[in-house]
């Protein structure tokens, strides 16, 4: 089974896919401390339009996924201000962008592949060149994390005292959610636009179900999203079963009895009176971020 | 131009949409109002998965889908409050029933096509049969919404009150939640599972944006979804692209010229009225 | 109906009328635990009654047992000389504030009609003296002006009195408010009080009001019931609310002090 190992195209897939699973991990986490999860679906299927747009021009799709989903992201962070406005409008240029990519994959007639793999990942298919792209992105990615990490930690747990200390609040959530854009176009490649939740808020929301300081929440976070990615790569090359398949089924397999399990703890902490909740539940940006 | 219309495919195409169309601008004018817009992404990634498998077994996609999604709207209506304020949750299921979907098209590559179909809308290839099963469903979802109105509009704003005037405030979410499945699931033959989005909430938003006369806003619902549906239509009939694509791209229009026309109307925060004739307020914060 | 004609209605329905409200060793149970226990108590038409207590102490759980929402798990409970049915058109009802969306595409006047047809089955057609009695309640409540104004941007204030009318539209001899007075402005829970007064003088509508406060309904509250840890307490805001009733309510050293016009309850959560 891992003799599967000694071909370069599966230790490509190995590389980039660690490194994407350790960026998804500690992104998805604030995610979700932040309370935008939502915006994670919305930015991948903006990103569906570039990456469908740009293979229409002949580029490789990663590029466009990346225009499309930055931008998206500093339109979010300039316009949304008021929650419910914001569900809506947001859903709307989601579903919009979506038609687009749509309209993008009907008018291009090459391989049908770059549209499959869009929609739903192959990691074993990618060549050297992206797996160097993917991790040098990702490297800087987690480099502006760790330093931006004390005061956006600060300011997703209580905005106010933050802004008063002199965080800047504002750009902090702009660039986090540039991050997260760029995290998710490096994201796509693993398991394609249309699972990316799996993996980018999969890890992080079992995680801080079951530990709720942050550190070693995000700590779990990554060892969790590597074992999703690893495990899935080595099925998924093994069968004729898509990795992406095999990741999204571990990540949810995992998070579902941890989820009706780890209800105990919180409902024992909120009846010793215990205020402040931390992970899933802690809905910062939005009281109702999508409802429903 | 008009003699396309002899052909039995565009027939279809247009009863197809315009059926699809009216369901979802009354059923859709409840789904904004509850905030249940989630619940309608849900329902057709479920349904996804549902028209995929349903190639595993021979049966048609529509058949699958509404398996699924009956299934799913029960489900959820049994989970009940606990839905609510939920989309971590909602969106690992989401991931993981669409993980089901991509293993069934892999599975099965050669109705990979379809899939798209599913995945994109095909209206252009709706069956009769099809047709008929939508004009059935449509014709049940018409009547249901009508006697269904009132308590359900009280239901949704007044939960408490409702409940407590005797009406089965639990047992008619779980009915809506049944509706809007099979709203969803012939939904998805005119414009795909990634897009329902555009016509199950985006017509009812831009109506409710305009107006506060619940009866105006759902009228207003279902025309801005039927004209979208049919121009797009035309649209496709004429142009190359996508039916689809210009569906949305239609919706999407309506709506930010609603919130336009809704700023031109409304420039401030409306204001608490004088009392006609009252001289002195009480101080306001 | 002349004003003549109208006491005289009232005082007849008085003076016939049995108790309201009929509670005897009645004991209510949530999900196995015990919420209140031994609740004796008899409530006579017009009366303005005040519920008062601690968050968690079981007072909206009452209203529910009222209401016919749940059930007693011992004793007797009568309301309007039955035993307590659910959609009961005699017994008006306005629950705990909830926050409605600013963006509710609702009006005024379709808020407050709810408490007409609301439940009714079907579309329910417009017609001329449905509209009527719409505006009659609001005129009553003084919110005739805000019929046509979208109800999720009015004030709270405004919104209370309309979510009254909207209570009182089908005639009812009971009133049960959940907190009408939270959330609101000092003026506001002013003018709010006075019309439910004003709607239980003139209509002798029998009046339960859950509070927070019983400060702004000092001058109007003929009885208080006083809720606390599993126990309750009737009588006038004066026999009630002293220390040691309260210290036995709640279990624990709770100081009472009246001046000014006014009660603070020290020592405990209000």
């Amino acid at each position: 089974m891992f003799a599967i190992f000694e071909y370069p195209f599966m230790q490509n897939a190995l590389i980039a896919g660690s490194m994407v699973a350790i960026v998804a991990a500690v992104l998805g986490y604030f995610l979700i401390v932040r309370g935008l999860s939502f915006a994670g679906h919305a930015l991948s299927s903006i990103g569906f339009a570039g990456a469908a747009g740009a293979v229409l021009l002949g580029v490789s799709p990663i590029y466009g996924l990346m225009v499309f989903t930055v931008t998206a992201s500093m339109a979010i962070s300039i316009l949304g201000r008021e929650v419910r406005e914001r569900d809506v409008a947001t859903g709307v240029i989601m579903t919009f962008a979506l038609g687009l990519g749509v309209l993008f994959l009907s008018l291009y007639h090459g391989y049908a592949e770059q549209a499959y793999s869009i929609l739903f990942g192959t990691i074993v298919g990618v060549s050297r060149a992206d797996v160097v792209f993917t991790f040098l992105l990702g490297l800087i990615l987690l480099a502006v994390i760790v330093i931006i990490s004390r005061p956006l930690l600060f300011s997703s747990f209580d905005v106010e005292l933050a802004e008063t200390r002199g965080v800047p609040v504002r750009a902090l959530g702009g660039v986090f959610l540039i991050l997260v854009a760029l995290a998710i176009s490096i994201t796509t490649q693993v398991v394609g636009i249309l699972l990316v939740f799996a993996l980018l808020i999969g890890p992080s929301a079992t995680a801080t179900r079951l530990i709720h300081q942050p550190f070693r929440a995000i700590v779990l976070s990554i060892v969790l999203g590597l074992a999703y990615t690893w495990l899935g790569i080595l099925l998924g090359g093994n069968s004729p079963w898509p990795v992406s398949f095999f990741i999204t089924a571990l990540s949810f397999g995992v998070y579902l009895p941890v989820r009706l399990l780890s209800k105990g703890i919180d409902s024992k902490r909120s009846a010793a009176g215990f205020e402040k909740r931390s992970g899933a539940d802690f809905n910062l940006a939005s009281k109702k971020a999508y409802r429903g | 131009m008009v003699d396309i219309l002899r052909h039995n495919f565009v027939q279809n195409a247009f009863l197809a949409g315009v059926i699809v169309a009216s369901i979802s601008g009354f059923v859709g004018y409840f789904v904004v109002l509850r905030g249940q817009a989630f619940a309608c992404e849900a329902l057709s990634h479920i349904g996804f998965a549902g028209a995929t498998g349903a190639a595993l077994v021979g049966a048609s996609s529509l058949e699958g889908m509404f398996l699924f999604t009956l299934l799913a709207a029960v489900g959820m209506g049994a989970l009940g409050k606990r839905l609510h304020n939920r989309d971590v949750e909602v969106g690992m299921l989401l991931s993981f029933v669409l993980g089901l979907g991509v293993l069934f098209l892999s599975i099965y590559t050669r109705k990979a096509t379809g899939a798209v179909g599913v995945l994109f809308g095909s209206i252009l290839s709706v069956t009769t049969k099809d047709v008929l099963i939508t004009t059935g469903s449509g014709a049940l979802i018409l009547i249901l919404m009508a006697v269904l109105f009132r308590p359900l509009l009280f239901a949704s704003i007044e939960p408490e009150v409702a409940e407590a005037r005797g009406v089965p405030v639990q047992q008619l979410s779980i009915l809506f939640l049944i509706l809007l499945a099979i709203s969803v699931a012939v939904a998805v033959q005119v414009i795909g599972v990634l897009l329902v989005f555009a016509l199950l909430v985006v017509p009812a938003a831009a109506a409710e944006h305009l107006t506060h006369r619940p009866w105006l806003a759902m009228a207003l619902s279902v025309l801005i979804s039927l004209t979208a549906t049919l121009g797009g239509l035309i649209l496709a009939f004429i142009g190359r692209w996508p039916a689809s694509f210009y569906i949305v791209s239609l919706t999407s229009l309506f709506y930010f010229i609603a919130l336009i026309l809704r700023a031109l109307r409304f420039p401030r925060r409306y204001r608490e009225m004088p009392h006609p004739s009252r001289e002195m307020l009480p101080p306001s914060t | 109906m002349n004003k003549h004609s109208a006491v005289r209605k009232i005082m007849r329905n008085i003076r016939t009328q049995g108790p309201i409200i009929q509670l005897e060793q009645v004991d209510i149970q949530l999900g196995g635990r015990i919420i209140l226990q031994d609740i004796d108590l008899s409530i006579q038409p017009g009366e303005f009654v005040v519920i008062l207590g601690p968050n968690g102490a079981g007072k909206t759980t009452f209203l529910k047992l009222l209401l016919g929402l749940i059930q007693p798990a011992s004793g007797s409970a009568r309301v309007l000389g039955q035993p307590p049915k659910v959609g009961s058109r005699l017994i008006g009802y306005a629950p705990q504030h909830r926050a409605f969306d600013v963006e509710l595409p609702l009006r005024g006047r379709d808020l407050v009609g709810f408490g007409l047809d609301g439940h009714r089955w079907g579309i329910g057609l417009p017609s001329r003296s449905r509209r009527e009695k719409i505006d009659q309640a609001l005129k009553e409540v003084d919110g005739l002006h805000l019929a046509d104004a979208p109800f999720g941007q009015l004030s709270g204030g405004e919104q209370q009195r309309l979510l009254i009318a909207q209570a009182l539209l089908t005639d009812p001899r009971l009133l049960i408010l959940d907190e009408p007075l939270a959330n609101l402005d000092l003026a506001y829970q002013q003018d709010v009080v006075s019309l439910i007064d004003q709607v239980c003088r003139t209509r002798g509508v029998t009046i339960l009001l859950v509070a927070h406060d019983i400060n702004p309904l000092l001058q109007v509250a003929d009885r208080v019931i006083y809720m606390a840890h599993g126990h309750s307490a009737i009588g006038s805001p004066d026999e009630v609310i002293t220390e040691s009733n309260l210290t036995q309510l709640y279990g624990s050293p709770v100081q009472v002090v009246h001046t000014l016009g006014r009660y603070f309850v020290v020592g405990a959560e209000v």
